[in-house]
């Protein structure tokens, strides 16, 4: 089947290559494989792909990767705009 | 229930979903094995298996019909909205001290898909507190985190009846838990397993290894099928209300205030509403990979343009020009909000991608159905 593809140059990662150590965590535990990792520095393939889950910021020893992770339900982001707070989404299943 | 974690789930009868009284008559007990006076032991509860820290309950790797209604009531969002069985140590199998530790969320039903994938194996099961959530969505918001598995090993008192440090943790669990955080923790290593629990077996008879394919999310047509009963249940529960609020506006008319009016237009108008919520729940998520655009209200909206045009092709001379004008916008405005409220259930767009389609779908949905509404009045006249 054909990869499902979302917007274009919206996603708020951001890699600092200086930093990385090359440990290769952040490309076990991406679900979209947005990284490489080869001669012991991280590369972001497709930023593209990323849908901000924020799995590789956190497992990052280094702290190297940023990005803004959050959850994508629209309902949660109607709150959040409404409330002005965080959007908090509470999916259940 | 209580949320009280269970330090000896061996001793406090791990598995039981409403303790209602205080234990200790333990001992007083007929009947069958491990029933204690005020509990219900799980029916996926084959035996007990005798271990340093206590009795821990082995669950079966089958699903039984009451496993099967469960699953079926949360897609349809029937049942309660919490669905969680009790956080602690479970076995499959005949573990012993040198078995994988399989770490789960306390939701029911990835409960159920973890055990219905391991049979034959054995295995422990540190199930924790994620009240009754499941992997993915508890991760986002950290209840499936670094902080809960430390407590919960020691909490099961896990050094003291394994030999190897490590947790095998879901890898869609992975953006709440920083492995390098709970080895500092609690002193066990995190290797992330596959994304589906299907994979598992093979995951762990390659010495914990997981190939590419396994370390992706996909969304298949099926993976969106099961989805969309939870989307449209969901939706109508507040188009209820829409459709009261159509059932009377159509009753105003040249005529007054009609009860033939209110049938007549007013149910026109709600099955246009509900094509456009077919459109954009139903349609859309299974359709998806096929449709043009990206952002799914634009999917939506195209869907039920389309949508709008085959229903004036068979209606259009009787409905007259203000009535197929409003059809003709508020249909794919309904269809292009319910195609964009699915983001919240995909694998793949981005918080920043589906806050960016919104601003700009929200305020032409909105005017929409806002012109849709006028010029369908009007036309009552
Ligand atoms: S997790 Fe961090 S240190 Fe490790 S490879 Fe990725 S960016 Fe580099
Ligand atoms: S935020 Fe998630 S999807 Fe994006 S690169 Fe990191 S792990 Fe991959």
């Amino acid at each position: 089947m054909k990869e499902l593809r979302y917007l274009q140059g919206v996603s708020t990662l951001t890699l600092d290559v200086p930093t990385c150590i090359g440990c290769g965590m952040c490309s076990l535990v991406c679900p979209h494989a947005v990284f490489l990792v080869e001669q012991k520095k991280a590369l972001i393939t497709d930023r593209d792909r990323c849908m901000e889950c924020g799995a590789c910021a956190r497992n990052c020893p280094v702290s190297a990767i940023s990005v803004k992770a959050g959850v994508g339900c629209a309902s949660a982001i109607i709150k959040g705009w409404l409330t002005g707070s965080e959007p908090n989404c509470d999916c259940g299943g | 229930m209580t949320d009280k974690p269970l330090a000896n789930p061996g001793a406090t009868s791990g598995s039981c979903c409403s303790p209602s009284r205080e234990p200790g008559a333990g001992s007083a007990q007929a009947g069958r094995p491990g029933e204690r006076p005020g509990y219900r032991v799980w029916p996926f509860v084959s035996g007990w298996l005798a271990t340093p820290v206590g009795r821990v309950p082995q669950v079966k790797t089958n699903l039984d019909a009451g496993d099967r209604f469960g699953r079926w009531q949360m897609r349809w969002g029937l049942g309660r909205q919490r669905y969680r069985v009790a956080p602690g140590l479970y076995a499959v199998g005949n573990p012993g001290p040198g078995s994988p530790v399989l770490v789960s969320a306390n939701y029911k039903l990835s409960f159920d898909v973890l055990r219905s994938n391991l049979p034959g194996l054995d295995a422990w099961l540190l199930v924790i507190e994620t009240h009754g959530i499941n992997v993915w969505c508890a991760a986002g918001k950290g209840t499936f985190g670094t902080a809960e598995i430390v407590h919960r090993v020691a909490a099961v008192r896990l050094p003291e009846l394994i030999e190897h440090r490590t947790l095998v943790v879901p890898q869609l669990g992975a953006p709440g838990v920083a492995a390098h955080q709970v080895a500092r923790g609690c002193g066990f290593r995190v290797v992330y397993g596959p994304v589906r629990a299907a994979d598992l077996p093979a995951f762990l008879a390659a010495g914990m290894q997981a190939t590419a394919q396994m370390r992706r999310v996909s969304f298949s047509t099926l993976e969106r099928l099961v989805l969309t009963p939870v989307e449209l249940t969901g939706i109508l529960r507040t188009a209820l209300w829409a459709a009261l609020a159509l059932l009377f506006l159509g009753a105003i008319g040249s005529g007054g205030f009609s009860l033939a009016g209110a049938l007549q237009r007013g149910g026109a108008a709600i099955l246009a509403g509900l094509g456009g919520v077919f459109t954009g729940a139903v349609l859309v998520p299974l359709l998806l990979p096929w449709m043009p655009c990206r952002a799914f209200a634009a999917k939506g909206a195209l869907a039920g343009m389309a949508l709008a045009f085959g229903a004036l092709a068979v209606f259009g001379p009787r409905l007259g020009w203000l009535n197929s004008t409003a059809l003709l916008l508020a249909l794919p405005a309904v269809a292009s909000w319910c195609g964009m409220n699915f983001t919240g259930s995909s694998t793949f767009t981005s918080p920043s991608g589906v806050e960016k389609e919104m601003r700009r779908a929200i305020p032409l949905q909105g005017a929409a159905l806002l012109l849709a509404g006028v010029l369908w009045v009007v036309a009552g006249f």
